[in-house]
């Protein structure tokens, strides 16, 4: 083995490593979805399954996406951060196909439908502006983006992280008739998420506080 | 002390009534019963295969719809039975083994003597017909059913009701053991149980309203109601109350669950009305199971031409 080689151990690295075995993971619903569609297991109405499983899904992926920086917080695994853009990227693309599956299976363009569908009912509503806000998270997602808008500027747009989800599950719970189990957990889970950047420790001078401007 | 002193004869031994009494039509019924009857044991592990029972030479009525129909495997695996389960693809599931007989079902309040039948029972004495009806769910989708049937009506009039009687209610079995919906959850029950129904008495006495005892020619699976349900064509799904131990006839308009459940959204009448939509969604269009393109929803379900009459005068804004 070349000497050269020998470097300083780096946890980290194994976050690299692993990045394609997470996005392959994350294609797995998508897959699962097509292998069901091309075996004819969708069930009795296809349609309102792949909405289901598509909406849940993007739902999963954003709560996934806020679990990143407390965890790394709670571990010091930072090296975790590589997998965030990745993972907000796949619950945007959940969210695309959810979305298309609403417009082009369900509805199939019947635009006047859909207009009448998003302004009359709150929960397409809060869906559809939950999708909109979410295009330009995807929008400013790349390097050059964040070099353009500047880090500030960019991650005073990438909040709108916490307001999608807020919909998200709004979205969900306002559809349910009767059981609201599922949508509660998935509040509980946001709300434990949401909680966690309430109390991020603050940066503090240790000892007493000298007075910052002179008597 | 051993005081439970094993029984001579295990409960898995004896052989079912329904079998013991159809013992000479299961002999002729070939191989396949008759390793039924010689090992009782070997039924009781596929009791909904071997026990199906089947409506032979039903009569079609002529109030059939001549629609396609939608298929036996999606009828029976899409299914709103919030007594086993929220999501409409487990009830096929969990209702697999349900045992809908022995099963009787008491009818009281305005009649001359309150009476308790087998179902059965009830089934030799209103021998059932196919009735080939349109089911419209409130979530918009929609089927087309073979029910095997015979009218409320009938029922209703055989008891003699009182002038007191204006309302009839239906009440579906309560029993936790039995229906896993109907215990108690994290989030508290999805439904106030048992599931009640009700229908003015013009509406149970006319000839579309029926209790329907099985599809597609053999009995109700228990998803579909088992063994015996209301099927009302003309109005939402949620109407025709499913797997009924109770009908009383009473003098006022009784409370339904999902009336109870949500006011605001689900109403006594729940008549298809493609112009009231729910406060959630429409109910302009809906998907015939196993279709694409959505098609319009027609008034009372495409049954306006026999019960419009019924709501003559009535708000069709009341009748949601």
């Amino acid at each position: 083995m070349p000497v050269g080689s020998e470097r300083a151990p780096d946890p980290q690295r194994w976050f690299r490593r692993l990045k394609p075995l997470v996005f392959l993971a994350c294609l797995g619903p998508a897959a699962m979805l097509s292998y069901r569609a091309m075996t004819g297991t969708l069930g009795a109405e296809p349609i309102d399954e792949i909405t289901g499983v598509t909406g849940q899904w993007t739902l999963r992926m954003l709560l996934i996406t806020l679990l990143i920086t407390p965890l790394r917080q709670l571990t010091g695994w930072h090296g975790l951060i590589r997998w965030r853009r990745m993972l907000g990227l796949f619950a945007f693309s959940y969210a695309v196909l959810h979305f298309l599956t609403y417009v082009v299976l369900d509805q199939f363009f019947a635009w006047n439908f859909i207009i009448e569908d998003i302004i009359e009912h709150p929960y397409v509503l809060v869906g559809f502006t939950a999708f909109i806000l979410l295009l330009p998270l995807a929008f400013t997602s790349t390097d050059a983006m964040v070099r353009r808008l500047g880090g500030r500027r960019w991650r005073r747009l990438h909040r709108l992280a916490y307001l999608v989800p807020v919909l998200g599950v709004l979205h969900f719970w306002w559809q349910v008739k009767s059981d609201i189990s599922e949508p509660a957990v998935y509040s509980l889970l946001l709300s434990v998420l949401l909680a966690s950047r309430l109390r991020r420790p603050q940066p503090r001078a240790t000892g007493a506080a000298p007075p910052a401007t002179p008597g | 002390m051993l005081i439970n002193k094993p029984a001579d004869l295990r409960p898995s031994e004896i052989t079912d009534r329904r079998y013991f009494e159809r013992r000479r039509e299961l002999l002729k019924g070939g191989a396949a019963a008759a390793v039924g009857l010689a090992a009782p044991g070997l039924l009781a592990l596929s009791p909904a295969a071997a026990a199906k029972i089947k409506f032979e030479q039903l009569k079609r009525s002529e109030l059939s719809a001549d629609e396609e129909l939608t298929p036996y495997e999606s009828v029976t695996s899409y299914n709103n039975f919030y007594e086993f389960s929220t999501d409409k693809k487990e009830p096929a599931e969990l209702a697999r083994n349900f045992k809908s007989r022995p099963w009787t079902i008491t009818v009281e309040g305005e009649i001359g003597q309150p009476k308790t039948f087998d179902v059965d029972e009830l089934i030799k004495l209103f021998p059932p017909e196919e009735r080939i009806y349109r089911l419209r769910c409130v979530e918009a989708w929609s089927m087309v059913i073979p029910w095997v049937g015979f009218p409320l009506g009938n029922l209703i009039r055989s008891l003699a009701p009182t002038s007191r009687a204006k309302f009839v209610e239906f009440e579906t079995l309560h029993d936790p053991e039995r229906m896993p919906g109907q215990r108690p959850s994290l989030f508290g029950g999805s439904l106030e149980w048992p599931y009640r129904e009700g229908l003015r008495i013009d509406e149970a006495m006319h000839p579309l309203t029926i209790l329907a005892v099985g599809l597609y020619g053999e009995e109700l699976p228990g998803q579909n109601g088992a063994p015996i349900r209301l099927v009302v064509p003309w109005k939402y799904g949620f109407k025709s109350i499913k797997s009924i131990v109770r009908i009383r006839l009473v003098e006022q308009q009784p409370v339904n669950t999902w009336q109870a459940q949500a006011p605001g959204e689900y109403g006594f009448f729940a008549n298809v009305n493609p112009d009231v939509a729910h406060p959630r969604w429409s109910q302009a269009r809906e998907r015939r199971v196993g279709d694409f393109f959505k098609r319009p929803t027609l008034p009372f379900n495409g049954y306006a031409d026999q019960v419009a009459d019924l709501y003559r005068g009535m708000d069709p804004r009341k009748l949601y």
